[in-house]
């Protein structure tokens, strides 16, 4: 919303500069986007008086002039037409701020003449278009005189308004507001009925049935005969144009000069083009309208429009049509005023995609009471600006009802705003808001005026007090708690920290990616079922919620490996969308390694990232979760985005908890990535949450005071028999002594039969009694080698 | 035995001319090994008379001992010698590189929100969390939104398809709904902070289609707008770690606060550099107020009985006003180059005693 500051005060009565009147606006919620000032950047400039005008030496074009400064005479090359002795000129010396170009004046020197300042266009002070030639003032100008005391300026303000404050859509609400905080007094508006010299000849009717009555409850109109429609006065002009208003024709102007003093909107039509009544109805699905924008619209069933009978001439509360529209040549106008539904105005203006001044305000409510007296203000306009004479009004319908009272209970104010505002300044706030204040059995009985529809209960009351009164004199308080906060995070969200941290201390870097991805990956990683996908995507590219968060960090992969890093590790802990529902969505700690695990260096061989990498990220993040890696099985099946033979899932009993392993290469190629890249998705909520304890102790270390010793073995076994098996066998041989089982070697090569591995294995035995005899130790060793036998069908090897 | 003084000389000079700890141990072999020459003196002890045993072994062991102490001595000597050639042998550059390691980091959305967390836990809130997709209920009517209220324009909200109930789901504009869901769930009093994705549908220089908020809420019979105010001033002045930060509560307007109140704080910008603190100019982080009584009823809450307050600010906002990140589409792009040089290391654990940041 932009008025000037000149067009303020002629609603509101006040001393108060600019900037205090900036500050208030913004202490009162009409939050200042922006002021123009332009006398901001004048201070410079003085009225000089060209002594003489001669021609340049050296140029044809340019004139040598001598310019009296009121403290001397300086010698200006200048190029316009109409420098010439005697002429009453806008000077800049050097060291002046030019607006036009935003730089300051500097001597200059032209075609070897010396110029000690510039005589300024309109234009170069941006204080108009004309640039023809220099700004001549009147002759009888004082020389000397700095501009901002011979000229005045009218500085734009522009505010943002909430959606609720349909009234500070006219300047005249925003006076008001300012005047309940203090800053002057409103004005009053004085409104007499302009008596009708005729019958109009035009009616007005409400053509609606008892279900969309409510579309247009009041119409009011009337015809003004004989006027001229010409240029507007200037006054009128110069608003407009400095809120960014072109200036069409006066009776057009006016229209928009009550849209933005008044916060009402109104219509004319050419009376000429009329065609019998006027009637406000729904339109038929199809019919047309020819807006005065240029554009024409088809209609859809159910859209109030006002027509005549040849059909819609304006879309109400939107947009007027081009065939009725006021010309030069219009000698009758016929003005309406009415009131339009909010909803249905927002819905028509929505579909038909049409964003003007009137629907902005007729979609958030405006007034319902200043219909007839809005009408009888913008005939005397009219007839003051116009000429002609006005018939009787024609009025259809009546105002609809938005009287309400509110009782206020005074303590709510302190006890919601935190701030004590005796009862006299909540009736002085509530009166200078437009309210009727009278005394009540709990304390105020408050009628909110007509165009505050957003006032509907006290706490918007308590509202308009504590806003009125500032924030800032609300003391600021801290929340009572207690002095020593206790612990809030739940275990899952400690957890989630936990692994975070654990991945990123691995050398993986955290990033945030899109919820949503294409539906061709979507498609690739179990998903993109059409209930997944979201109907208005901000892009083709992002139209389908993540299955996975695979897609978006291997995507990630590739753009970085486009900016040449190719060798990295990436993770995110986000959700993955399982379902439509709300709560169908899982919690993930993926992860990515790409190119090479070790990269070159003088002391190791460089190797490329493979399953065991992502197996060990996987596992240090379930051991940081608190899991416990030995209670989970490993099992070689993946989803189809990992490589088939070289990925597993790590399961506790038949759930999944994570999967990890190298991508599918046919994955990672459609999704131009190169590989390899390994991977893992650890599903948190999968992960069993630690039991709460009832103490924080640690159970007591059972330390052994006998060595522990180590045993090598070494099995022949089928090539598909899993390492684990063998490990796990020999764990369970003997559970209170074997403590330890690690495999140190593998071996598949030449000297093993077709189909046959070696896996060494090496087990830690720990006595904790008393020293184990050389035959404990070989009966031992017996048990192990059998276990394993039994469980892989391997051999011992010799 | 008159070859005693002989052997002896002669094992002792051996013993000095040893160059080598292998040179040393054959001359303690061919002395004192099992068929050594004094060994084998010693054995010819056995065949004498008593009185010539006793006197020959004391000489024979007084030679012993001598050649004996004279070759532990020689060998320690070698070993030093030994050592001390090969650690000559093993000498490395010691400017070749380390092994390489790589160290990972945090992605500052998540160092800024555990920031926040760390500071509105001092002031006993908890941390809510909801569904990223979210039905109309919770996401709009529940607060306050009607179906055709103009508020509703102010968001571009993120719809799935229609369902056959007409009903369509969406991604949640806000982390309002956690509000929703946590009064409906939940007994007052509540304090709660929600941090989360959230979605609309706009996409340019400063806005991207996800971003993450944080929402507060306070819920209970006393707590008012003084309190919001007192709790938002503690939390800025801690959260951006400098001496002073002016706080400003700008009268505004949202469907679900009433009074409600954007919150500014004060900053500097001379030189072209943004500084947060007291200065001449405001930016916007958040917007809050009084929990709107149509809110508390839709959760079942009686608003004579019940108040309390909310605030909301974007959580990329804050970092990029506190860590000054220029450009809030980078978040999202896991530039490599972005992360190391925007994310922190993974010790760098905000709390308040140690402080939030490095």
């Amino acid at each position: 919303m932009k008025f000037t500051l000149s067009w303020l005060k002629s609603h509101l009565e006040t001393d108060a500069t600019l900037a205090q009147i900036e500050t208030a606006l913004t202490d009162i919620g009409l939050e200042v986007e922006g002021i123009d000032d332009p006398s901001q950047h004048l201070g410079g400039f003085i009225v000089g008086h060209i002594l003489s005008a001669e021609k340049h030496p050296n140029a044809d074009k340019l004139r040598l002039c001598t310019v009296e400064t009121g403290s001397g005479t300086i010698q200006v090359v200048c190029g316009a037409p109409n420098a010439r002795a005697g002429l009453k000129v806008i000077l800049a010396q050097p060291g002046t701020y030019i607006p036009h170009n935003g730089e300051v004046l500097k001597k200059g020197n032209v075609r070897g003449v010396e110029s000690q300042g510039m005589m300024c266009s309109w234009r170069e002070l941006k204080l108009g278009e004309d640039h023809d030639g220099i700004a001549e003032l009147a002759a009888d100008t004082a020389i000397g005189a700095r501009l901002l005391d011979i000229m005045s300026f009218d500085p734009m303000i522009e505010i943002s308004v909430t959606p609720n404050r349909v009234d500070c859509l006219g300047v005249r609400g925003i006076a008001r507001d300012l005047a309940a905080g203090g800053l002057g007094t409103l004005k009053p508006l004085m409104v007499e009925p302009v008596p009708g010299r005729f019958k109009s000849p035009i009616g007005v009717r409400l053509d609606f049935d008892a279900e969309s009555a409510d579309a247009c409850p009041l119409f009011a109109g009337r015809l003004i005969r004989g006027v001229k429609n010409g240029d507007s006065p200037q006054w009128l002009k110069d608003r407009l144009t400095t809120i960014g208003l072109r200036p069409i024709s006066v009776l057009v102007d006016i229209t928009n000069f009550f849209t933005y003093d008044l916060c009402r909107p109104l219509h004319v039509f050419d009376a000429a083009k009329v065609k019998g009544d006027i009637r406000a109805r729904l339109s038929v699905a199809g019919e047309t309208l020819a807006g005065l924008n240029g554009k024409t619209y088809t209609l859809d069933a159910g859209m109030t429009v006002i027509a005549d009978d040849a059909g819609p001439e304006a879309l109400a509360g939107i947009l007027g049509g081009e065939p009725s529209g006021c010309t030069a040549a219009t000698t009758d106008v016929f003005l309406e005023a009415a009131y339009f539904d909010p909803i249905r105005t927002a819905a028509t203006g929505r579909r038909l995609d049409i964003l003007s001044d009137a629907r902005f305000r007729f979609e958030r409510g405006v007034d319902p009471a200043f219909v007839v007296p809005a009408m009888e203000l913008a005939t005397r306009m009219i007839l003051d600006l116009c000429g002609g004479e006005a018939s009787e009004p024609v009025i259809a319908g009546t105002e609809p009802d938005w009287q309400k009272s509110i009782v206020l209970r005074p303590s709510r104010v302190a006890e919601l705003g935190g701030v004590e505002v005796s009862v006299d300044r909540m009736e002085t706030i509530l009166n200078d808001l437009g309210c009727a204040v009278a005394e009540h059995a709990d304390g105020l009985l408050v009628n909110p005026p007509s165009w505050r529809g957003d006032i509907t209960a006290e706490h918007d009351l308590v509202e308009e007090i504590i806003r009125i009164n500032g924030y800032h004199n609300i003391p600021s308080v801290p929340l009572p708690r207690s002095s020593m906060p206790r612990p809030v995070l739940t275990p899952s969200q400690r957890r989630a920290g936990w692994v975070r941290r654990q991945l990123a201390t691995r050398g993986l870097v955290e990033t945030v990616t899109w919820s949503f991805l294409p539906e061709a990956q979507a498609l690739m990683f179990g998903g993109g079922a059409p209930e997944m996908h979201l109907a208005n995507p901000i892009s083709s590219d992002l139209d389908v919620m993540r299955p996975s968060v695979l897609p978006n960090l291997v995507s990630a992969v590739g753009r970085n490996a486009d900016r040449g890093m190719r060798d990295l590790g990436l993770f995110e802990i986000g959700p993955q969308f399982d379902g439509p529902e709300p709560g169908q969505q899982r919690q993930v700690a993926a992860g990515v390694r790409a190119g090479k695990a070790r990269t070159r260096h003088w002391a190791e061989a460089a190797r490329a990232v493979d399953a065991f990498d992502a197996k060990a990220d996987v596992l240090a993040a379930i051991a940081a979760a608190g899991g416990n890696p030995d209670s989970l099985q490993v099992v070689a099946e993946a989803p189809v985005w990992y490589h088939p033979g070289r990925s597993g899932t790590l399961k506790l009993g038949n759930k999944a908890v994570a999967f990890f392993g190298e991508l599918h290469p046919g994955i990672l190629a459609k999704l131009d990535v190169k590989g390899p890249v390994a991977a893992f998705e650890l599903f948190l909520e999968a992960l069993p949450l630690p039991k709460a304890k009832a103490t924080k102790a640690r159970p007591l270390l059972k330390a052994s005071a006998f060595q522990p010793l180590e045993r090598d073995f070494a099995f022949i076994l089928d090539s598909a028999v899993a390492a684990d098996a063998v490990i796990r066998a020999a764990k369970g041989a003997d559970r209170a002594l074997v403590t330890d089982v690690t495999l140190f070697d593998l071996y598949e090569g030449d000297k093993m039969a077709a189909g046959k591995k070696s896996l060494a294995i090496s087990v830690t035995l720990q006595p904790t009694e008393k020293t184990l005899t050389d035959e404990e130790i070989e009966a031992i060793g017996a048990k192990i080698v059998q276990a394993v036998i039994k469980a892989t069908g391997g051999e011992l090897r010799g | 035995m008159q070859d005693l003084d002989r052997i002896r000389s002669e094992a002792l000079a051996e013993i000095a001319a040893s160059q080598s700890l292998e040179q040393l141990d054959a001359v303690r072999v061919a002395a004192l090994g099992k068929k050594g020459s004094i060994t084998g003196l010693m054995k010819s002890l056995g065949a004498m008379s008593a009185e010539d045993r006793k006197a020959a072994g004391a000489m024979l062991n007084a030679a012993r001992d001598e050649v004996s102490a004279a070759l532990d001595t020689a060998k320690a000597v070698l070993e030093a010698g030994a050592l001390d050639s090969r650690l000559a042998r093993e000498r490395i550059d010691v400017t070749l590189s380390a092994r390489p390691e790589t160290q990972g980091r945090i992605h500052p959305i998540s160092q800024v929100m555990d920031e926040m967390s760390a500071i509105f836990a001092q002031m006993g809130f908890e941390v809510a969390e909801g569904p990223d997709i979210e039905d109309d209920f919770h996401n709009f009517t529940a607060l306050n939104i009607p179906q055709e209220h103009p508020a509703r324009q102010m968001h571009d909200t993120f719809y799935f398809g229609e369902k056959a109930d007409g009903s369509r789901h969406l991604l949640r504009t806000h982390t309002s709904p956690v509000q929703i869901r946590t009064m409906v769930a939940n007994k007052p009093p509540i304090r709660i902070i929600a941090p989360g994705r959230t979605y609309r549908c706009d996409s340019d220089m400063t806005h991207t289609p996800m971003f993450h908020q944080i929402e507060g809420l306070v819920i209970d019979k006393t707590t008012h707008m003084g309190h919001l105010k007192g709790c938002l001033m503690e939390f800025v002045t801690t959260f951006f770690e400098v001496d002073e930060v002016p706080v400003r509560f700008r009268p505004s307007f949202f469907p679900f606060t009433e009074p409600s109140a954007e919150v500014d704080i004060g900053c500097s910008r001379e030189g072209g550099e943004l500084k947060i603190g007291p200065g001449k100019g405001w930016l916007e982080i958040g917007g809050s107020g009084m929990v709107h009584p149509n809110v508390l009823r839709a959760c079942g809450l009686d608003p004579e009985v019940y108040q309390g307050f909310a605030f909301g600010m974007g959580v990329e906002r804050m970092a990029m006003l506190k860590y000054g990140i220029p450009d809030l589409r980078t978040f999202f792009d896991s530039d490599l180059r972005w992360l190391k040089h925007y994310g922190f290391v993974p010790f760098d654990v905000p709390t308040l005693s140690g402080g939030l940041t490095r």
